[in-house]
């Protein structure tokens, strides 16, 4: 039975993945398949000129709304914004700790 | 309306032919108004073409206004967009998200995608959190509202005053008899003041005049 949890969890980052990479295409205005290229490293606060506070502000509260997460303040850091991975593991971790 | 209960003059986008219905547009504040601007104004276009009139005056403080931002009330709004529904002979209202804020209570009319106040407040205060930490400073946010409630703020560029401040940690759409609300999902797609850059999208654009111009032939006279 070790291995359904596995599956799930793996089927629950692809569903995570494809949720965090729409919402990154809607905020900065990509079509799909342009963010479904984002790999662990692709980076994001700081490297995009157009990803600025108010609209990482706006992306963390839509990730709150659609992923049904509270994000406080202490857990944003740059470490976070900096990379879509970064991004992805903290979504993890907070859907984890639900 | 100024925040003693004097009048201030703002610019207005009017699309008037002296028709019959009569659109007041309560609309989306700050860096969303910037954002959705456009997808505002076009939704006016149509809905001219639809043969509805429509009005969208500048919020005091905003845009061109005269009037000092730091000044503004929520109290001092919500007169303002009474007094213009009165001017322009309003018969309904379409209010933009925080805009659902403003709404004169006794016009009929929609909320699109409506905001309350303390959401608005914090993904402003988060903003400003975030570009601090960027330059290498530590602002809490329970800090700066303490500050923003006693002394005012200034968040995205926009300064709050005191009185602002604490009327939108409580601050809720206006909602009454004959509002509906229109959800982003009756739209289509994401919602364009979630864009990191103002844009338009066309689909949007005729999804909500339709949504609009629907009801109101249902329920013309």
């Amino acid at each position: 039975m070790n291995t359904i949890p596995t599956i799930q969890n793996e089927a629950g980052a692809t569903v995570l993945d494809s949720e965090l990479k729409g919402l990154i295409a809607d905020v900065l205005g990509l079509d799909p398949a342009q963010a479904a290229t984002f790999g662990p490293d692709s980076g994001l606060f700081g490297h995009l000129p157009e990803l600025d506070s108010m609209a990482v502000a706006g992306l963390l509260t839509e990730m709150e709304d659609r992923l049904g997460i509270v994000i406080e303040d202490d857990d944003v850091s740059g470490e976070m914004l900096e990379t879509y991975g970064g991004l992805f593991a903290f979504a993890k971790a907070k859907l984890a700790d639900r | 309306m100024g925040p003693e209960g004097t009048t201030t003059e703002e610019l207005l986008v009017a699309f008037d032919r002296g028709r019959t219905r009569r659109l007041l547009v309560c609309p989306a504040w700050f860096d969303e108004a910037n954002k959705l601007r456009r997808f505002t104004v076009e939704v006016m276009r149509r809905l001219d073409n639809a043969g509805i009139d429509s009005f969208l005056p500048d919020l005091p403080g905003c845009n061109d206004s005269l009037a000092p931002a730091a000044l503004q009330t929520l109290p001092g709004w919500r007169a303002g967009m009474e007094a213009a529904a009165h001017k322009f002979g309003a018969t309904n209202v379409l209010a933009i998200r925080a805009g659902a804020l403003l709404v004169p209570a006794h016009l009929p009319g929609w909320h699109y995608a409506a905001q309350s106040g303390p959401k608005l407040l914090r993904g402003m205060i988060r903003a400003r959190t975030i570009a601090a930490r960027e330059a290498g400073l530590e602002e809490q946010a329970d800090t700066l509202m303490a500050l923003g409630r006693s002394e005012g703020l200034v968040l995205g560029g926009w300064q709050l005053g005191a009185a602002m401040i604490r009327d939108l940690e409580t601050a809720e759409p206006v909602r009454a008899q004959g509002h509906s609300d229109i959800a982003q999902s009756q739209v289509g797609g994401p919602g364009m003041w979630l864009r990191a850059e103002p844009d338009e999208d066309a689909k949007q654009v005729d999804a909500l005049t339709a949504i609009i111009s629907d009801d109101l032939s249902g329920t013309s006279a």
